[in-house]
């Protein structure tokens, strides 16, 4: 691992251990109350998710076009965080919107996308598992289908009539609520870099592995 | 004949209305505030043991193979084939 790993790791941790305490300091929305708080991890989450759906979507359009196994060991690394976060995000989004809508799940258009999304993930690791032979490029074009999918699902609530919140709740967030969600998002993206890095460097153990296998079949 | 689509203003009078705006509810009487101490709980919990778990799934999983890697290379330098 890189020699920042372990100080990122550190922060990282002793970030995730203040987000209560920074979240605690945000007002209760007028609607929901208590229960808005989820938005400081769930926003946050989903922002990940999409955020993964994008880098395997780059990595595995850059494998189709190079042939080079590192961005193919990147696309594979981001498919888990997707598939992670995207359950992080589905998960909590039901026990907000039990009580913010009085129900736990919707056909709403953001939230069916979000569920497609995460499927297309899960369909991207199960292939890799069970692919066989030459499934890295059949699982690159899904990765693509998924990446073309994060912008539907982002801006879908400004053009569709849903009741999920739509995008403009985030820059009309007054200060002691943005701030909070802005802390929460940063400690987020950083936990997802050092999960991509470990990710990646268990990839480039399994390649190395792999060589020195070859090496003694020789 | 019979049509499926309902009047826009059936519609509309069915689903509520999107969120715009959030407002901090100290706002509001507190008669209209709305506590759910389990369902944050539950969803925080979520969140901190599904990235735990994920932490420790990947660590035990980069050990076995560094592990493995670090045993094969020495065999095969014991072996002279290196």
């Amino acid at each position: 691992m890189p020699k920042w790993f372990m100080p990122a790791a550190i922060v990282c941790a002793a970030m995730f251990a203040a987000t209560p305490m920074v979240i605690a300091l945000a007002p209760f929305e007028s609607t929901m109350g208590l229960v808005f708080k989820i938005f400081f991890y769930h926003m946050p989450s989903a922002w990940m998710f999409l955020l993964g759906g994008i880098v395997c979507g780059v990595a595995s359009l850059r494998y189709l076009i190079t042939d080079d196994a590192r961005h193919d060991r990147s696309a594979f690394a981001a498919a888990e965080l997707t598939v992670l976060f995207g359950l992080l995000t589905l998960v909590t989004g039901p026990l907000w919107a039990r009580k913010a809508w009085g129900t736990w799940w919707v056909w709403d258009v953001r939230v069916t996308a979000s569920l497609v999304s995460w499927m297309i993930s899960v369909a991207y690791l199960i292939l890799r598992r069970y692919g066989g032979p030459g499934s890295e490029k059949l699982a690159a074009g899904l990765a693509l289908f998924g990446m073309a999918n994060v912008p539907f699902i982002y801006i879908s609530v400004n053009y569709w009539r849903t009741i999920h919140p739509a995008t403009s709740v985030v820059p009309t967030l007054p200060v002691n609520m943005g701030l909070p969600l802005w802390f929460c998002v940063v400690t987020f993206l950083l936990t997802f870099v050092l999960l991509f890095k470990m990710r990646v460097r268990l990839e480039e153990q399994r390649a190395r592995l792999d060589a020195v296998y070859l090496s003694l079949d020789e | 004949m019979c049509s499926g689509a309902l009047p826009a203003s059936t519609v509309s009078a069915q689903q509520p209305e999107q969120t715009k705006k959030y407002i901090p509810l100290s706002e509001l009487p507190p008669a209209e505030q709305l506590p759910a101490a389990r369902l944050l709980v539950g969803a925080y919990s979520v969140v901190i043991v599904g990235l735990f778990l994920y932490v420790v799934s990947v660590g035990r999983r980069l050990t076995t193979v560094q592990r493995e890697v670090e045993r094969l290379e020495a065999d095969v330098k014991r072996s002279g084939r290196a």
